[in-house]
């Protein structure tokens, strides 16, 4: 066999491990090539600098609260008392070689890979990549992201510091919010009343053991579906929903995404050498009787604290039990009643559509209207909650009044992202309109045509090929019909009231946007079309060159082949 | 004795009674006078010439007064409304002079503009000038002086002092100067200034007058030594530098946020966007 042409050292690996074949197989497998297809490669390489600066950070810091005098080489804070978790982060930074580098590392990294996800999610949501067969990989990425933020979270709470302490003050107050559990709650987390002696080193286990485990099971989870779905890819010439085009694992992508590896490494490394992030020394060891301007979460907390911020204090009392609605809704409804929608997102979209079919060509945003408007609505919300987190510094910068922020957030965030909806919806419209309008009557040439009888015309050029397989490769999208509503018998449908919901959904899911043109209208508008010379070319056999395959004919075998399954 | 036996005879006894009490105020007056006079006479010349410079220059305060504050807070420091009954500027009797040295001093007044919050600008007045304008204000009341030199002398802080004035910053003004003294936000248009770079004498002043929103720190509250390691904890603070690389301002978690998505994952993108370019350049095939 193979075995035969393979050098020794790796004949004598085969023969044990039988990685001949395997390799073959993996080796060769093709992926496609763009850009964005590395946004999530970002958050892999970031979790991997991680887990390496969170094993040298795990040799020095002590995860105990027990309360020692500090005798470091930090001045500003010498003799004062304070806990072993934060008096040994403070000796990282000062006291271990490269431990402040290390620090930095760790935490710029912990930033950015939060930050990557998000992006990476963003791209999987607005060009369709978590549609059957991926649904269940974009709940695995989505688990990965809620993961890396409680761990984030946890690891800024491990220093004791006073920034960190009034995070866990303002958590705990959130988790005490919840009704009837809140007090016990709090107690189980906690170990106790608040701060107590225990809550360092159970969020220590918390952060680099468990929460890291299961992320690296999600992670190999994640990796293996891409595999398994084989990666999804932009429509282009040749490229269908039963190929993929591009290159070879090896070597192209070793050496891409090697390459991209160390330079991510390479950013981070800078990152914490050049811009120092997390002064644990200026914030001083925790005591709850302090509190400190600038407090704020880390990023990606930012939402949560900027929904609490906005939230006016509302509070009812009922048989003496005491709600607090100013915590309860902007802490404990609308964030996991947010996560929830996103995390569901592909189940709810193709319960609207009916659309069953397995989908490995993305689209692109504009040919999905609705739901790149529905993700500027999702983004502008979360934006909108995440300056509402740090309103105060936008007062102090821009000279304008916190409380003017505060109110103008308040409303913002309802009308902010059905605006952001809205216009993002038109916007992709507008485009769909544009490509049809370049695929039926070509590029505008700017050379203006006069014919013998004094008409002036624009001479249109043909796009190429190439782009007219780009715009048309993509599936004519019908909303859904409710149907009869009693069959021939003169039952009445089954929950019927639920289907017609669904109708009305699926029609304002599919409403205005554009079909691509029919292979007979592209014929049409270069038979009759302003580019005379041009249309020769193309010919009028009724076969288009470029659009092969991809055009259906009319609405009914669209609609046959979208619920076929 | 016996003249006042005398006066109160029936029938002089009108007369003599009123002359009686005229003749003990001018007893009282020449008494006053006769000690003022020899008080004046053995006093010591240099105390004569002190007291006349002082009343010069609040003299020279009142006119500086007059000319650049009184439009707001009225011709005898009383207070002033804008004409519409709005307070324009407050009373300024009882305030004293290390009140009229912060505001003054620090360029807050006179004030550019009425709105939430004066701000600190380049003062306007000399320091000799803001001497008698405090001079002038402290005449009407007493009120805090302007603190000796000596109280915020931190050149010999001790370093236990130091971390002494840290915990008591972060106890008492961290809340809304912001944990590295950046200052911080407050409601309707207020704030908590930066606290970097400003004169030590200010900031005790301003610990001990509470300036617009500030509360007082009095000397029973935060006592002298308490202030000085404040002070000198800020000065530490101020001439720390940064082991970390650049600080991104000091302001906490927003500006590392902004600063991982700005630069960090915009340098990243802008990588990916790169070598996925490289690709297609290699493949040469690509359409356009």
């Amino acid at each position: 066999m193979a075995t035969k042409e393979l050098p020794p050292p790796v004949a004598w690996v085969d023969d044990r491990l039988g990685i001949a074949k395997l390799g073959k197989k993996n080796l060769r497998k093709v992926f496609p090539d763009h850009w964005s297809f590395m946004l999530g490669e970002i958050a892999l390489y970031s979790f991997i600098i991680l887990l390496l600066t969170g094993v040298f950070l795990t040799f020095w810091f002590k995860p105990s609260m027990a309360e020692i005098e500090y005798q470091g080489s930090y001045s500003l804070l010498k003799g004062l008392h304070m806990s072993e978790a934060y008096a040994s982060t403070l000796d990282i930074s000062f006291d271990v070689r490269g431990g402040l580098l290390m620090r930095q590392i760790h935490h710029w990294a912990a930033i950015l890979f939060v930050a990557s996800m998000m992006v990476h999610l963003l791209r999987i949501f607005f060009t369709g990549a978590f549609r059957k067969p991926r649904e269940l990989n974009w709940v695995i990425g989505f688990g990965m992201l809620f993961l890396g933020i409680i761990e984030g979270f946890l690891g800024y709470g491990l220093p004791d510091d006073l920034l960190s302490g009034t995070g866990l003050r303002i958590t705990q107050g959130m988790i005490q919010a919840s009704p009837v559990i809140g007090t016990w709650l709090s107690f189980f987390i906690f170990g106790g009343e608040f701060p107590g002696d225990d809550m360092v080193s159970r969020f220590f286990t918390v952060h680099v053991l468990l929460i890291p485990g299961l992320i690296l099971a999600l992670v190999t989870a994640h990796l293996i579906l891409v595999v398994y779905h084989k990666h999804t890819q932009y429509p282009g010439p040749g490229r269908t929903e039963k190929n993929v085009v591009g290159y070879p694992l090896m070597p192209v992508y070793m050496a891409k995404a090697g390459g991209f590896f160390f330079v991510v490494f390479g950013i981070t490394a800078l990152m914490g050498a050049l811009l120092q992030i997390n002064p644990v020394w200026l914030y001083g060891p925790y005591n709850p009787a302090e509190v400190t301007a600038g407090s704020q979460p880390d990023w990606y907390m930012g939402w949560l604290e900027g929904s609490v911020r906005l939230m006016p204090g509302f509070e009812s009392e009922f048989w003496g039990v005491t709600l607090s609605w100013n915590l309860l809704i902007p802490a404990l409804i609308v964030p996991p009643a947010f996560v929830t929608l996103v995390a569901l997102y592909p189940f709810i979209e193709q319960w609207i559509t009916g659309d069953k079919r397995e989908h490995h060509l993305l689209d692109r945003p504009r040919n999905m209207p609705t739901r790149t408007g529905i993700g500027a609505a999702f983004i502008t919300f979360y934006g909108l909650l995440w300056i509402g987190g740090g309103n105060d510094l936008i007062a102090t910068h821009f000279g304008v009044s916190l409380n003017s922020v505060t109110w103008f957030l308040r409303f913002a965030v309802f009308f902010g992202p059905v605006l952001a909806f809205w216009v993002t919806r038109r916007i992709a419209i507008s485009l769909q309109r544009a490509d049809n309008d370049r695929l039926l009557h070509g590029l505008e040439t700017g050379v203006i045509m006069r014919s013998p009888d004094g008409e002036y015309t624009e001479r249109h050029a043909p796009i190429s090929p190439y782009e007219a397989y780009e715009l048309t490769a993509r599936d004519r999208i019908l909303p859904l019909e409710v149907g009869p509503e009693t069959d021939e018998n003169g039952v009445r449908a089954p929950r019927r009231g639920l289907t017609k919901f669904r109708a009305a959904l699926s029609r304002f899911y599919f409403a205005d946007s554009v079909q691509k043109p029919t292979a007979a209208e592209i014929e049409q508008a270069h038979a009759h079309g302003h580019g005379h010379d041009d249309h020769e070319e193309l010919g009028h056999s009724g076969e288009v060159p470029g659009v092969t395959g991809t055009v259906e004919t009319d609405d009914e075998t669209a609609r046959e082949q979208i619920s076929k399954h | 004795m016996s003249e006042k036996r005398l006066s109160l005879s029936p029938a002089r006894f009108l007369s003599a009674r009123r002359r009686h009490r005229s003749a003990g105020l001018v007893v009282l007056l020449f008494g006053l006078l006769a000690v003022g006079t020899a008080y004046s006479a053995f006093a010591p010349d240099n105390a004569v010439a002190d007291n006349s410079a002082q009343s010069q220059q609040i003299e020279e305060g009142k006119k500086l007064f007059a000319v650049g504050c009184a439009s707001c807070h009225g011709l005898n420091a009383e207070g002033g409304s804008n004409g519409e009954g709005d307070l324009a500027g407050p009373s300024l009797i009882g305030v004293g002079a290390a009140a009229v040295d912060f505001q003054v001093g620090t360029g807050r007044m006179p004030a550019m503009q009425p709105g939430a919050q004066i701000p600190r600008k380049a003062p306007t007045y000399t320091p000799e000038e803001i001497e008698a304008l405090a001079a002038y204000v402290a005449s009407l009341a007493p009120g805090p002086a302007v603190p000796a030199s000596e109280s915020y002398d931190i050149s010999k802080a001790t370093d236990e002092q130091v971390t002494r004035g840290g915990e008591l910053f972060r106890t008492n003004c961290t809340a809304c100067h912001n944990f590295a003294g950046k200052g911080g936000a407050l409601p309707n248009g207020r704030y908590a200034p930066s606290l970097m770079g400003v004169d030590p004498k200010h900031i005790y002043e301003a610990m001990l007058t509470g300036p617009q929103q500030m509360p007082v720190f009095s000397d029973q509250v935060l006592q002298p030594d308490d202030k000085r390691d404040i002070i000198a904890y800020l000065n530490a603070l101020q001439e720390q530098k940064d082991p970390g690389g650049f600080g991104l301002g000091r302001l906490g978690p927003v500006s590392e946020g902004l600063w991982g998505w700005l630069v960090g994952i915009g340098l990243l993108v802008g990588v990916a966007v790169w070598i996925g370019a490289k690709g297609v350049k290699a493949k040469g095939a690509k359409a356009e």
